[in-house]
């Protein structure tokens, strides 16, 4: 129980360090071209929305092999 | 399961957030850099990976010696294949990204060779082992082998790219992650996210890989 308390604070601890580091954005000396038009229009959301996508089917995979060989495991005991 | 199973959880929602914070966080504007700045959180994140895979495959070479227990030999190789793995993620990315910033996917820098001299090494690691087919003597060379392997890695990735003129940052002495150096905008998705969790990926990967080889090996000594 105890163990889970400290692992959910810590996740919360580092979602509130990401919000804080989005906060101070500054760029100093003479402009150098960022992607801004791609986040104005938005469409880097698109971008994360894939690479989410594809990262989750890839760990998804390797959950259900995981679960196999557990089961193979328990089964050869 | 949640007992056994908690750093697989930590590993996705660490990585999770390094994709999102990675792309949608704020990072310094550079010249040349540019955007290709966040591939700090990919590229780099595969070497620590790397790293840590091949520290933990040096480690059971040493217990191999010192226990002669065949498991601990079956950890070492298993863990080396999973840092090769995340070693050749590592080198095909760091290509890539010279192509966008220093003008070609390969300029015979002294980091690019250093760490393909490495990874060269531990594939001699693999050809090395299927190269005997007594299981001891095997077990008890690949050992060896291993250790002077991973006491390859310092000077061929970190000394001599230091020494020597290189497009990588970490040339002429400074270290290619200088702590002080890194924008704390990217450090708090950095080390908390990138490192630990492409680390407990390929711990993950690797783990599933030595599973299935012992499974294996049981199936042979019922048959």
């Amino acid at each position: 129980m105890h163990k889970k308390v400290q692992f959910w604070s810590l996740l919360v601890l580092l979602g509130l360090m990401g919000l804080v580091g989005r906060a101070q954005d500054s760029t100093a000396g003479r402009p150098v071209e960022m992607a801004d038009r791609l986040r104005a229009d938005g469409k880097i959301y698109v971008v994360v929305a894939v690479l989410l996508t594809i990262f989750i089917g890839i760990i998804a995979y390797v959950i259900r092999l995981d679960r196999k060989i557990s089961r193979l495991e328990k089964g050869s005991k | 399961m949640l007992r056994k199973n908690w750093w697989k959880i930590l590993c996705v929602i660490l990585l999770v957030y390094t994709i999102i914070a990675g792309f949608l966080g704020a990072v310094p504007a550079k010249p040349i850099l540019n955007e290709t700045i966040r591939n700090l959180y990919f590229h780099v994140g595969m070497w620590f990976a790397m790293m840590v895979l091949f520290t933990v495959s040096g480690i059971y070479s040493v217990l191999y010696l010192r226990t002669g227990k065949p498991v601990h030999d079956l950890y070492a190789l298993e863990y080396a294949k999973g840092g090769i793995l995340f070693g050749c993620l590592g080198l095909v990315t760091g290509s890539i990204w010279a192509r966008y910033t220093w003008g070609a996917f390969w300029s015979n820098d002294p980091k690019q060779l250093g760490a393909a001299i490495a990874l060269l090494i531990y594939f001699a690691y693999l050809v090395l082992r299927n190269s005997m087919t007594d299981m001891d003597k095997r077990a008890r060379i690949g050992a060896v082998y291993n250790i002077f392997a991973y006491a390859m890695l310092f000077p061929t990735i970190f000394i001599i790219p230091r020494m020597v003129d290189s497009l990588h940052p970490g040339g002429m002495g400074n270290p290619a992650m200088d702590t002080k150096d890194i924008d704390p905008r990217m450090e708090i998705v950095f080390w908390p996210g990138a490192v630990p969790g492409w680390a407990l990926l390929g711990v993950w990967i690797t783990t599933l890989w030595i599973r299935m080889q012992l499974l294996a090996e049981k199936n042979l000594s019922h048959a």
